[in-house]
């Protein structure tokens, strides 16, 4: 960037679309528990000869993906789907472990659409969009009914009926799951769904192919340009509209729960083809995963928080002591969870105890060879209700605890550590899911707008399915019909062979640098530098000093780079690479909108801005609103565009839960 | 520790491929298998030597996107363990292991471990699913399920289509994986209607992609992470025999 100061309070630029040059959600006007309906009843439709006409990309097979490919194939779209593993039943939607929310009130305990959207809204810090969150709660009910009659094997009760639980942040059991696999078994639904389409015909699926970039005509997102991972082939690929189903951001921190392929460059490359990133400092650290072990280690793993109703999370009160913990007394053990917050205990909030953890180890009490790590303690817990009653509760995350780490949890307390989760930021759109750039729709965790700066827990999947099966399916016709009887570019288009052209450049450029260091080096030192100055905490100077060393690390990147091979066929050091090359300049955007956010509010804590007794203190007056950026040149300031929020229905209030 | 690789190389699947040494330096016996390629593959990268190619994804057991054979067992021989959870305090100082790709007919090899399972897909694709558009499904309590028959469907459903039952058995049979799939919905009363139409379909198309059939090794029920019953096979079996009773006669 050119400068590593916050942007001032912007003038908007006049003639953005909205009223006093603000940008337009489009939300529906009138009681917002009628917005759904009065908009359907009201938009456009597409009788389904036309739909056949019309033909559609949709990037990313995951819960929002996967879903909607399959449900625009059976309206009678002409579907080509995409993603980067070898099968569309792989994608990172499957490893999501507890749940999926729903407002069906099946245990007469007074769940209401109502209340799951507050709890949403709240739960976000109040810095989601309101007629947003409402429509998820309303659908919610319908994506039970779905699955369901998909065969999703949903846990049941000796009657036969499905079974809740209670998570996080709600007072009511609203969550559905099946056994630790919800998400694999809804994943399956969906391709089960999307296998029955691409046998109809409706579906055209590429596997193991990577979308590169976004082709843009006359100002409308009108096609993609992919490679082959196998063959190392460029294609380009056009349709009347294109969606992005490609998930989250938490890569860029190297170590994070999402998988390795997981990246951030189709939603990037859009952003540099002109769509608005929104918020894209509010990230999810996740309280209890298994700590890092070494500089060899890929991927951190989650351990459920439901851990928390029966385990003690303690450090030791010393500094650096070593000691095994049995043999630390009881008076040498910190329970600071306990101790910082008495009401409620081991089951504070995601964010407050990730923040606590923190605390700990920049203390130097941290446990474990690296100093990074606390005990989560189930020593009590078994002395009080015997060891069958905890293995009968948590028996499978424990035999998974041991497969990591060679550790048996029930002799030994358990190792743990916050561990990046789920980007809340993304793309912007408005109430259609569509970006600020024509014909682009964004769905699922790739866009910004149900979960504010936190996501409660069981509510990823929730949106993604609400997306793809219940709500771009309506909204598309919206735009698809304001293009009715337009032609799409023709193949010889000079747009689609410069963009084509500037992708294979850049390949080029990657392979033929030919330097000392791997990709990966450089994501782990991308990754480091995140976590350090944009992670847990976040502070002025640490976000200035990230700023300075973005430049620094493009320009080492451009001379020292080594990738192995050259671009054709399957290539891993040249997948890593680009990927990494996105995350330069993305990291750099993370930390101007963080820097810029004087506030704290949900996963974005500034140490600046806290209360008196550390907790974050939100800046209503000044920051309730969206922080879309613009694209403006890499190394140039992004120009800020704000999307302000009202709250009509949940009002605003200090986020309590002491 | 240090170890000793004896690795399955092949450019493509045209090309013919062949097992090179490699050296695995100060490898920490916390690190997983796939971390332990990562370090290796860093040091090849480094010295210019293009790194083995191999396939992973979400690194916790659950995508079934890794995929090779060390030391001739699928995944490495621990009980329920994908390759991403094998670790490395299983091996010796010394040891020397070999990797290799799985070998099966349908699953041709893409580049040295990666091979190509689009076959899996295709199987689903004929009839692994029930048929119901999105919306204007009753409502989800309005079908309940017998406890015990919900989670005999969970037990099938947990594959996760990763292919090591086919790899470890002798025919190359994919009828674990095609028959949990199959026992996920028989034994949901939502997946009656297709019953038969879907054992036949799904049945055709395994022995049309060149998987074998099962002669009762249970080599795969041994391979498979998820620890699927061979039993969902005997069940396929009986629906399949059914199906084509019914289709000879023509009921159905």
């Amino acid at each position: 960037m050119a400068t590593t100061t916050a942007p001032a309070p912007t003038t908007q630029r006049p003639g953005t679309n909205g009223a006093n040059g603000t940008l337009d959600g489009k939300c529906p006007g009138g009681p917002i528990e009628s917005h759904w309906d009065h908009y359907k009843a009201e938009i456009k439709l597409i009788n389904p000869a036309n739909k056949r006409k019309y033909q559609v990309i949709v990037v990313g097979s995951g819960l929002a993906g996967g879903s909607a490919a399959a449900t625009l194939s059976e309206l009678g779209y002409q579907v080509k789907c995409f993603c980067y593993q070898d099968s569309p039943r792989r994608a990172h939607s499957i490893a999501a472990q507890g749940g999926i929310n729903a407002a069906k009130n099946y245990q007469n305990d007074g769940d209401s659409v109502y209340r799951l959207f507050y709890d949403t809204i709240k739960g976000g810090d109040f810095r989601a969009r309101e007629a947003n969150v409402w429509r998820l709660a309303e659908v919610s009910r319908n994506i039970i009914d779905q699955c369901v009659a998909q065969g999703v094997p949903f846990a049941r009760e000796y009657g036969g009926l499905l079974a809740n639980r209670s998570f996080g942040g709600a007072q009511v059991s609203r969550t559905f799951y099946a056994r630790g696999q919800t998400g694999q078994q809804l994943l399956l639904g969906a391709y089960q769904a999307l296998s029955a389409q691409i046998r109809a015909g409706g579906v055209k699926m590429f596997p193991h192919t990577e979308m590169l970039d976004l082709i843009v005509v006359d100002g409308h997102a009108k096609g993609i340009v992919v490679r082959d991972l196998w063959t190392g082939e460029i294609s380009t690929h056009m349709a009347n509209t294109v969606v992005l189903a490609t998930g989250g951001y938490g890569n860029v921190f190297y170590l994070s729960t999402n998988a390795r392929g997981c990246n951030v460059t189709a939603t990037y490359r859009a952003h540099k083809r002109g769509a608005f990133f929104a918020n894209p400092c509010y990230t999810q650290i996740h309280p209890t995963c298994i700590p890092v072990s070494g500089d060899y280690q890929s991927k951190l793993t989650l351990m459920s928080e439901s851990l928390r109703n029966d385990g003690r999370v303690w450090a030791p009160k010393k500094q650096g002591d070593k000691r095994p913990p049995q043999q630390i007394p009881e008076d040498e053990r910190d329970y600071y969870l306990e101790r910082k917050y008495p009401s409620y205990g081991n089951l504070a909030p995601r964010d407050i105890s990730s923040r606590a953890a923190k605390e700990a180890c920049d203390d130097g009490r941290g446990i474990g060879e690296s100093g990074l790590g606390v005990y989560l303690d189930f020593g009590d817990a078994i002395k009080r209700l015997g060891e069958p009653v905890i293995r009968e509760r948590y028996g499978n995350l424990f035999d998974m605890y041991e497969k990591i780490t060679g550790e048996n949890a029930y002799q030994q307390p358990m190792r743990i550590f916050p561990a990046v989760h789920y980007t809340m930021g993304g793309l912007w759109v408005d109430y259609n899911l569509m970006s600020n750039l024509p014909g682009l729709h964004v769905i699922g965790e790739a866009n910004f707008s149900d979960h504010g700066a936190n996501r409660l827990g069981a509510s990823a999947l929730m949106q993604g399915l609400a997306d793809g099966y219940f709500i771009l399916p309506y909204t598309i016709g919206v735009y698809l019909s304001s293009e009715a009887g337009k032609k799409l570019p023709p193949a010889d288009h000079p747009t689609i062979g410069t963009v084509r052209k500037e992708v294979e450049d850049r390949i080029k450029r990657l392979t033929s640098i030919k330097g000392k260091r791997t990709p990966s080096s450089f994501h782990r030192e991308i990754g480091l530098m995140m976590w350090d100055k944009c992670g847990m905490a976040r502070n002025r100077d640490g976000l200035q000093a990230a700023l300075k060393r973005f430049p620094e690390l493009r320009e080492e990147f451009y001379q020292n780079l080594n990738v192995t091979g050259e671009g054709g066929g399957a290539n891993a050091a040249l997948e890593i690479a680009g990927r990494v090359e996105d995350y330069l300049e993305f990291g750099e955007l993370m930390c101007f909108d963080a820097l810029h956010r004087e506030e704290s509010c949900g996963g974005h804590f500034r140490e600046e801005y806290q209360t008196e007794d550390g907790e974050a203190a939100r800046d209503d007056e000044n920051f309730a609103y969206v922080a879309a950026w613009e694209y403006k040149g890499t190394g140039q300031n992004p120009y800020l565009h704000k999307e302000m929020l009202e709250f009509k229905k949940a009002h605003l209030a200090v986020r309590n839960y002491k | 520790m240090n170890l000793t690789l004896k690795v399955w190389r092949q450019k493509d699947a045209k090309s013919p491929g062949k097992f090179e040494t490699y050296e695995a330096r100060n490898i920490s016996t916390h690190a997983s298998f796939l971390e332990m390629l990562d370090v290796v593959n860093e040091d090849l990268i480094s010295k210019g030597i293009e790194p083995i190619h191999f396939e992973s994804d979400c690194r916790e057991g659950i995508c079934g996107t890794c995929s090779m054979v060390i030391d001739g067992l699928p995944h490495g021989g621990q009980p329920g363990t994908t390759v991403c959870q094998l670790h490395m305090r299983y091996f010796q100082e010394g040891q020397v292991v070999t990797i290799e790709p799985w070998r099966a007919k349908p699953f041709p090899v893409v580049r040295d471990l990666i091979v190509d399972r689009s076959s899996f897909d295709r199987i689903i694709q004929a009839g692994g699913y029930i048929s119901v558009r999105t919306g204007g499904t009753p409502d989800a309590n309005a079908l309940p399920v017998p406890k015990q028959n919900a989670d005999l469907a969970m037990d099938a459903a947990q594959c996760i289509g990763c292919g090591a039952c086919v790899a470890a058995c002798r025919n190359a049979s994919g009828m674990l994986f095609m028959s949990a799939k199959m026992g996920h919905l028989s034994y949901l009363p939502q997946g009656q209607a297709e019953r038969s139409r879907r054992a036949l379909a799904m049945v055709r198309q395994h022995d049309s992609e060149g998987f074998g059939n099962c002669t009762n090794q249970y080599e795969c029920e041994a391979a498979c992470p998820k620890e699927i019953s061979v039993a969902y096979i005997a069940r396929m079996n009986r629906d399949y025999a059914l199906a084509s009773a019914k289709e000879m006669a023509g009921v159905e």
